[in-house]
């Protein structure tokens, strides 16, 4: 098996048995932000504390990629072999909106208000042939 | 102090592939001083704003080396709305008579290209393909289409007036009109924004030359007040462009803040205004952005654009010059080029799309990344 890396540290538990992307709740306002902040958004308070998200939320809103963007954009791409990539907001219980790519793409297969887990996927491989894995909003079956 | 305008110039917008972006900028400056029958060495102070097109100050090599001093300002979109509160202050406080405010760009062709680390932001979230302009504000319509009922066909009428504008203006881009059915069926670029329902980055330069409202008269006969000039940054809470996440308990944006406190610090109200600009980076800004500033309430924009009310003779005329959509935007000018728009109208010299009766109050708002909208109101 391949050697997996995050796409970046702290962003989500990795590696673990059930990964969960990380937010950070200020201990002042107890708004949630994500990625972790070392200060706090709201109230600049700087007492924070990086917590687990929960997995399942609802889309809040959405648009599909159809083009290919430039760098920083960074997959095995080409531009023959770009796939066009749903983007959204997933509205997580008790903290706050994230906004990721998806694993749908079909306009039809996207609504508002339906119900989206958290999961774990490559983005890319690397040369060295690491897998460099990232965060996805896949709509629940 | 009140603060008038009393020199305008503009460089066409679009692709002038002869012309720098700081040459450009120079022709709008020379125009401007030429409006206000005065000289380079008249000018006391200027505020200017470039993007990709090297310092505003730079001009100086062009315009004279006068010694006057000449301030960068960058603010994304809201660059030139920056520069003018900048000047507007500056002539308010009594610190000055006149001055100069400039904006030019000159941007590669394609979408505009922003560096997550620049922002603040981690790298990854441009790897993944998230650091597009161009997706927010899909998202932020298709979310607004499905609270208000605004349709499909909606948007693509807001971009058929735009060209249709565009083509009454010589100093558009975009002079050809274009079908709601071509708008429509034009390729999608992220859902429900199709091609010809975004603004492109373009080319252009806009200079002002703005004095002490009691010397006004020595420079023009018809004197423009700069009633109120407004700049804000976004909140904790509003939906904004470049944000891995948002707070669930929504709070109004930038928008909204600057434009109240622009109808506040003019003493007027929305329904006194004549004629209107307002940022349309892509249709459906066009359509939120006239509830976020004041002149319908969110939802009744479906009925307003499908009637024509927003149509140069409407009763809501809006980016009477193409707006972004028809002139697409450089960024150091885009807000100036609505400033300039909104002078013509109420000088009545805008020519093909002049609105009717006698203009008297007139405004302008941009909103750009990450987060800031600026607002200006005009007064004949």
């Amino acid at each position: 098996m391949s050697n997996q890396v995050p796409i970046a540290e702290g962003l989500f538990t990795w590696p673990a048995a059930k990964p969960a992307l990380l937010g950070s709740r200020c201990n002042q306002c107890r708004i949630v932000a994500f990625p972790v902040a070392s200060s706090c958004m709201a109230c600049s308070g700087q007492d924070v504390t990086a917590e687990e998200l929960p997995g399942r939320g609802t889309l809040w809103t959405w648009t599909v990629q159809q083009f290919m963007p430039k760098t920083p954009y960074n997959t095995n791409e080409t531009a023959e072999t770009f796939t066009p990539y749903g983007v959204g907001y997933v509205e997580l219980p008790g903290g706050v909106r994230i906004e990721g790519r998806l694993t749908e793409n079909d306009p039809q297969k996207l609504r508002i208000g339906m119900d989206m887990d958290v999961v774990f996927a490559p983005l890319r491989t690397e040369d060295s042939g690491e897998e460099v894995i990232s965060f996805f909003f896949k709509p629940v079956e | 102090m009140d603060v008038a305008i009393v020199g305008i110039g503009i460089h066409p917008f679009g692709r002038t592939p002869a012309r720098s972006g700081l040459q450009q900028g120079a022709y709008a400056a020379r125009l401007a001083l030429q409006d206000a029958s005065i000289q380079w060495s008249d000018i006391q102070f200027a505020f200017g704003g470039s993007a990709s097109a090297g310092s505003a100050d730079a001009l100086v090599n062009e315009l004279g080396l006068t010694g006057i001093p000449f301030i960068n300002v960058a603010n994304g979109c809201a660059t030139g709305g920056s520069s003018l509160i900048s000047a507007f202050n500056a002539i308010k406080s009594g610190e000055y008579d006149i001055g100069m405010v400039s904006g030019f760009d000159k941007h590669e062709r394609g979408a505009f290209n922003a560096d997550p680390k620049e922002l603040g932001i981690g790298q990854w979230y441009g790897e993944v393909g998230m650091m597009m302009t161009t997706q927010f504000f899909a998202m932020k319509i298709q979310k607004y289409m499905h609270d208000y009922g605004i349709s499909t066909d909606t948007l693509a009428k807001v971009s058929e007036k735009a060209f249709i504008n565009g083509s009454k203006n010589p100093n558009a881009w975009r002079r050809e009109p274009i079908t709601v059915d071509e708008i429509t069926n034009s390729m999608m670029v992220n859902n429900p924004l199709t091609k010809f329902m975004f603004c492109s980055p373009s080319e252009g330069g806009v200079a002002l030359v703005l004095c002490r409202a009691d010397h006004a008269g020595k420079y023009t006969k018809t004197p423009i007040y700069l009633k109120a000039a407004t700049m804000k940054s976004r909140r904790f809470g509003s939906f904004e462009v470049f944000a891995p996440s948002q707070a669930l308990e929504q709070v109004d944006g930038p928008t909204v803040d600057a434009s109240k406190a622009a109808f506040e610090m003019a003493g007027v109200a929305p329904e006194d205004m004549s004629v209107m600009q307002l940022q349309d980076t892509e249709a459906g800004a066009e359509i939120m952005h006239m509830a976020e500033n004041g002149f319908c309430e969110h939802g009744e924009q479906e009925a307003l654009i499908q009637s024509g009310a927003t149509h140069i003779n409407g009763s809501l005329p809006i980016n009477t010059d193409g707006g972004c959509l028809a002139n697409g935007e450089p960024i150091g000018a885009s807000g100036l080029r609505q400033v300039y728009e909104n002078a013509l109208q109420l000088r009545g010299q805008a020519g093909d799309h002049q609105v009717p009766g006698d203009p008297k109050l007139a405004y302008t708002h941009v909103y750009g990344a990450p987060g800031i909208s600026a607002v200006t109101i005009l007064q004949k």
